[in-house]
């Protein structure tokens, strides 16, 4: 069962659909997910809907990405499929736990793994606040900036399902978890997704969450994700996102670490229509370390916007951010590297680079580094570029035969390995270096691999 | 097998060849030098390819073909082998990714199959011991971090794998101490052969007392000034290219 409702006029039309279903979306949600709503309809009636008259949105105005007639699924909907039959894995070289999400709902037929260790909850958002409400009063929308983004306000207002992983103190996860994000259906769809990683102290965790669209239609996707990271916890959390052209996905992943954690994002966009990342970390513990990589690969008319923002909120705090992007066609692309060292933050380290290659004239990059530093003894670096393949680099390889067109590959390849090589699950890097690899070659079909499998996918339709 | 009739050359507008003749024939070693700046690098970019040269006249035989309408690419796989002054670094492209992909590009233009990955890995094994060249530097990126000593190497290594018809070394002498020299002097030696030639680019006479030319040549203000046979180099050694300067002066 879904409401359909035209999008025109996005922030009134949003409150209204909000108005029409409220009832229906807190029937079927857990209290402390229907406790936040309030407050966020609040933020969002003052923020609204950001344009590019924005500063934080100043490169991607959204705003018409979000109009037209949208199908709203507020009671839990699934796929008709097996879910074996989205993916045809013979997964080999890479073991995970995986679930499915359809369409923003965790997909009922998850086959929760008995093999998961004690205590560890990886199962569906409604389920988890069912079963762990004190932990959703402690954490949920506590990182979540809805006061500051409009988006992230909207997302708490709708918002009824999703993943949630809790792993208590002390387990190490043997196999990544892996989080498969569908989209489906043949009408145009909207959805809110929200997912909580929690990762007490001295645990460890690998995520992989792999976005993909399976059929032909318009879809718009406001996704929040929140993650905190106990003391000297360690979290991987990798995002491969592989869209059609006609997807418009809002991700706002919200970290929170306390001391000594270590924490590693990194956010792969092989292909998507338009696609902002907001990226917010907060390091609210001595210690802390966070390593922000990205790579975007897009061409035609894709747009991809990396905003990230870095909170050292304590001293003695490092952290380490490189994002790269190849652009082709007519693409766009932005990057917003904020940096912010409080005065009492002491001895912070911040790193920060992006590079870009723009292959044609009309691909266009704009990028900013903008650090804000209160402290006085801090190492903070920052650099931009934004520049062609190297001419001299091409003619060394085409001196020793290799064709243009293979040189070009090779380079756009090496260019992009950087950020590949800091993946650090062995596996995961090998499929992704052949994803990005298939994808400079033109090979890659968005919705036809997998990251698990890297195997073709069954009859499903292609856009 | 090589033969450049006239060859004028410039970039940006600024005339670099003004006018170079020579043949080159199976089996032979020819020595191109001269004093900075008179165009000797710029002779080698132009035979090779390199975009930022414009040719203005003069025409260039490969064994038949002209050479200057083929692109750097069908120029290598035709058996034209530049050892670079300056090897570029290309991080994140693999030495095995790299010279695999330029073997079988190779292979592919004289209509040969790829090799097999274990095939090409044993070619490589052989190739390495031929230039000593250290097995770890193969595992590493393109050039990436080596010393200039290491990159030299790392040329003849790459001319070892795709035995080219016509080396043209530039400058594979700058920078080298003298274990260095001797181990790429050697590798060109241990390749060299009765079909295949080299073109020797050097400012000094260190390197030819390693690999000894059939004739050297002055190349000075855009043109060749001077022919003779190896002991012309001994004479420059000796004596400077100012004798030369004022002999092309008057």
């Amino acid at each position: 069962m879904s409401v359909t409702k035209r999008i025109e006029e996005v922030k009134e039309n949003y409150k209204e659909l909000f108005e029409e279903n409220r009832k229906l979306i807190e029937r079927h949600s857990p209290d402390v997910i229907n406790n936040v709503r309030n407050e966020c309809f609040e933020s969002f009636d003052l923020k609204g809907i950001p344009d590019d008259r924005d500063e934080d949105y100043k490169y991607t105005n959204i705003q018409p990405f979000l109009k037209g007639s949208f199908d709203f699924s507020f009671v839990h909907t699934d796929t008709d499929s097996q879910l074996e039959d989205f993916f045809k894995c013979e997964v080999t070289a890479l073991e995970t736990y995986s679930v499915f999400v359809i369409n923003g709902w965790y997909s009922a037929k998850n086959k929760v793994a008995e093999s998961l260790p004690d205590g560890v909850f990886f199962g569906s958002l409604k389920e988890g606040a069912i079963k762990y409400p004190e932990i959703f009063e402690k954490y949920y929308n506590k990182a979540a900036r809805f006061e500051r983004d409009g988006f992230t306000a909207l997302n708490g207002m709708f918002a009824q399902d999703g993943v949630f992983i809790y792993v208590p103190d002390g387990v190490v996860l043997d196999k990544p978890l892996q989080i498969v994000n569908i989209l489906t259906g043949d009408s145009d769809i909207a959805a809110f997704q929200r997912n909580m990683v929690i990762v007490e102290q001295n645990s460890q965790a690998r995520i992989l969450v792999c976005d993909h669209t399976l059929t032909p239609s318009k879809f718009v996707m406001n996704s929040v994700t929140e993650v905190f990271a106990g003391e000297n916890a360690f979290i991987e959390y990798y995002n491969q996102q592989n869209q059609h052209n006609l997807t418009t996905q809002v991700a706002g992943l919200f970290i929170e670490q306390k001391a000594s954690s270590n924490v590693l994002t990194n956010n792969i966009t092989l292909h998507a229509g338009i696609a902002r990342n907001n990226i917010f970390y907060k390091l609210n513990g001595e210690n802390a370390e966070s390593h922000l990589y990205g790579l975007y690969l897009s061409d035609k008319n894709q747009h991809v916007d990396n905003f990230t923002f870095i909170d050292h909120a304590k001293p003695n705090c490092t952290s380490f951010e490189l994002f790269k992007g190849v652009l082709d066609d007519r693409a766009t692309g932005a990057f917003t590297g904020r940096v912010l060292v409080r005065e009492d933050s002491q001895n912070t380290n911040a790193y920060q680079s992006n590079n870009n290659i723009l292959l044609t004239d009309l691909a266009r990059m704009s990028t900013r580094p903008q650090l804000e530093i209160y402290a006085d003894d801090v190492k903070c670096s920052h650099g931009a570029t934004v520049g062609q393949l190297d001419d001299e680099a091409m003619f060394y390889l085409r001196s020793r035969g290799i064709s243009k067109e293979e040189a070009r590959v090779l380079l756009m390849y090496a260019f992009a390995y950087e950020v590949i090589d800091k993946i650090k699950v062995e596996a995961l890097k090998e499929q992704i270096r052949e994803l990005v690899e298939k994808r400079f070659r033109g090979e890659l079909d968005k919705c036809d691999f997998c990251v698990v499998c890297a195997e073709p996918s069954n009859s499903l339709n292609c856009f | 097998m090589l033969e450049i009739k006239n060859l004028h050359a410039s970039i940006d507008d600024k005339e670099i060849l003004r006018g170079i003749n020579l043949k080159v024939k199976p089996g032979e070693i020819h020595a191109i030098m001269g004093p900075n700046g008179s165009g000797k690098s710029t002779l080698a970019s132009v035979l090779t390819g390199n975009e930022k040269f414009k040719v203005v006249e003069g025409e260039v035989l490969f064994n038949g073909k002209n050479l200057l309408e083929l692109s750097p690419e069908d120029r290598a796989r035709e058996g034209i082998f530049l050892s670079f002054q300056y090897p570029v670094e290309i991080p994140g492209v693999s030495m095995v990714n790299f010279m695999r992909t330029a073997l079988n590009e190779h292979r592919k233009y004289k209509g040969l199959e790829p090799l097999s990955a274990s095939e090409f890995l044993k070619l490589m094994r052989e190739k390495k011991k031929l230039v000593e060249i250290d097995s770890n530097l193969t595992n590493r990126s393109v050039n990436e971090g080596f010393s200039g000593g290491e990159k030299k190497k790392n040329e003849i290594f790459q001319m070892a794998m795709l035995e080219p018809k016509l080396a043209i070394l530039d400058e594979t002498d700058s920078g080298l101490d003298i274990d260095a020299l001797r181990i790429v002097a050697n590798g060109v030696n241990k390749l060299k052969r009765p079909d295949n030639a080299v073109i020797v680019i050097t400012h000094y006479q260190r390197l030819l007392d390693y690999i000894v030319p059939d004739f050297v040549h002055v190349l000075y203000q855009g043109r060749i000034v001077k022919s003779a046979g190896k002991e012309l180099a001994l004479e420059l050694e000796e004596k400077g290219y100012d004798w030369i300067k004022k002999e092309v002066e008057e």
